[in-house]
């Protein structure tokens, strides 16, 4: 049957809700995901999330009536295919180290010329609610798939924000005493039935890292790396972490240095 | 209690000599950039963020390369935490006992306050043998009463435990129920019942 992917999608995001629901139990992540491929196959709604961001990449927006092809991810402006896997990175234009999310910021302000607050009104989308960041991420990840993990990390400012987001993934506080290490530090473990990976050492972080962002099926949502850290922060009874701010990127960096040589196949499925 | 707060830069520089690749480059200080990347939410407020000194040296160190001094020093101090029951009663209600062993919600900046807290016991072990969805980052515990017995002594031991286990294991990962108040004394008596009372599912 020729179904048009658009029919196909829409389908599949309809069954997807009800599975969403399903998935609220106990499962294991395996059971979850080999579930959700028995129904669906290897369709990612992650695409949806895509096509959404291509077009919002390619659309004249904002004060500028500017699109986002001028746009330097560190490979230069307008390259996306590879950009995903080189980040963090130093970018000389704003002094800092960015992931993906908080350099996409920097080109929608600047070239769009739309206020920080306004494009980051929706961080993390909520059904209805859409988030074009996500959807921007969703994109530029997706044309890194196939591409093996290399940073840069020759400047001082990039092994800084290494050696934080190392500090940060130990650092136990909160009345429950946790860190990310307490959960995620050792070989084999889990929380109830969700598998934990040990996101010390390169297998770990490479099984983590190299999936997200992440169409996660029991919310029904792309989510990205900023999402996946503060919402484990929420678990560990921190306050809120606080969107591109210097913990965020260490510890995207720190992941992404430990998955070095992985090879991305983001926007991957998750629970 | 002693003090064994040490200055945060050296508590990050500490950190980064494991770390081969960059061991030469001075780490930020950790606490003041957790201080700047956080804001206050609900209940969960930025005091959060300030480490006691066994958070301090458990960031450092492991349970295993703890040195020794440090680690008795955290014993001695997290003993001196631990009140009895009350009443000297151990033992309370063990239905009420696996409802807590099974809410793994309490203190989240996206939980209701005015619920009561569980102790989240399935996150990190096996119980009831009937409970398959548990999880592995603590010992089982399954059969404990009927393994272990109910003599004064070992209740003492298990009360000390949940009250505050870094009294008898420094650097555990497990919470300290009492000492940080996660659950009340009567929330810890439930939850003693259902290790140790012989109707509980975790004897069965
Ligand atoms: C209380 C335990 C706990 C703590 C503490 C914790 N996490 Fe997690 N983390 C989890 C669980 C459980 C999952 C799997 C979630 C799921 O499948 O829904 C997870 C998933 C992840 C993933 C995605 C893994 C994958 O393969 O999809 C990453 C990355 C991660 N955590 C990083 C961190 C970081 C960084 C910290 C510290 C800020 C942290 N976690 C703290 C429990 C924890
Ligand atoms: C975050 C994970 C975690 C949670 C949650 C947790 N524990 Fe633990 N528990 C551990 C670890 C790790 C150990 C081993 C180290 C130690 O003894 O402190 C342990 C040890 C124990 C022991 C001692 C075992 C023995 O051999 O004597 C008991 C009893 C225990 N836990 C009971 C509980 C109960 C009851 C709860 C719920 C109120 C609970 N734990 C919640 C991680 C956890």
């Amino acid at each position: 049957m020729n179904t048009p992917r658009a029919t196909r999608r829409a389908l599949l995001v309809g069954s997807l809700l009800l599975l969403a629901g399903a998935a609220q139990a106990e499962t294991s992540t395996q059971d979850a995901i080999a579930e959700y491929r028995e129904m669906f196959g290897d369709d990612n709604p992650a695409e949806l999330w895509q096509s959404r961001g291509e077009a919002l990449w390619h659309t004249a927006r904002g004060p500028k009536q500017a699109n986002l092809t001028a746009c330097d991810l560190g490979l230069g402006p307008g390259v996306i295919e590879g950009a995903y896997a080189q980040l963090p990175r130093w970018f000389d234009d704003t002094q800092q180290v960015q992931d993906l999310e908080t350099r996409l910021v920097s080109c929608v302000t600047t070239l769009q010329g739309i206020p920080r607050e306004e494009f980051l009104k929706v961080k993390f989308g909520d059904g209805e609610k859409k988030s074009e960041l996500e959807a921007l991420t969703a994109y530029v990840v997706a044309a890194s798939r196939g591409k093996p993990i290399a940073l840069p990390m020759q400047h001082p400012a990039e092994q800084a924000a290494y050696a934080l987001g190392k500090a940060a993934f130990s650092y136990r506080a909160g009345p429950h005493d946790f860190a990310c290490a307490t959960c995620h530090g050792d070989a084999g473990k889990r929380i109830r039935l969700q598998e934990l990976p040990q996101l010390t050492t390169a297998a770990g972080a490479r099984e983590a890292y190299t999936h997200w962002p992440a169409y996660r099926i029991s919310q029904g949502e792309l989510r990205t790396m900023e999402w996946r850290l503060q919402d484990c922060f929420r678990q560990q009874r921190l306050p809120q972490l606080k969107f591109g701010s210097e913990v965020a990127i260490g510890l995207t960096m720190f992941l992404a240095k430990n998955a070095e040589g992985g090879t991305l196949a983001a926007p991957g499925i998750k629970r | 209690m002693i003090s064994l707060r040490l200055p945060g830069v050296l508590a990050a520089s500490l950190l980064a000599v494991s770390l081969p690749l960059y061991a030469a480059e001075t780490a930020p200080d950790a606490a003041a950039a957790m201080q700047r990347s956080f804001e206050a939410k609900k209940q969960a407020g930025m005091d959060r963020l300030q480490q006691d000194e066994v958070q301090t040296l458990c960031t450092r160190y492991t349970t295993a390369t703890l040195p020794a001094e440090a680690a008795s020093r955290i014993q001695q101090a997290s003993l001196a935490t631990v009140k009895p029951p009350s009443d000297g009663q151990y033992l309370g209600d063990y239905k009420a006992g696996e409802k807590i062993a099974q809410t793994g919600t309490g203190l989240q900046s996206s939980d209701d306050p005015a619920k009561p807290n569980g102790g989240n016991c399935y996150a990190c072990h096996q119980l009831a043998s009937s409970e398959l969805a548990y999880g592995t980052l603590g010992p089982s515990l399954q059969h404990y009463g009927k393994l272990r017995g109910q003599s004064p002594e070992m209740l003492a031991l298990a009360w000390r435990k949940l009250y505050n286990a870094q009294a008898d294991v420094p650097c555990s990962n497990m919470p300290r129920f009492g000492h940080q108040k996660i659950l009340t004394e009567q929330q810890l008596k439930d939850v003693m019942a259902f290790l140790f009372d012989p109707a509980s599912p975790v004897n069965q």
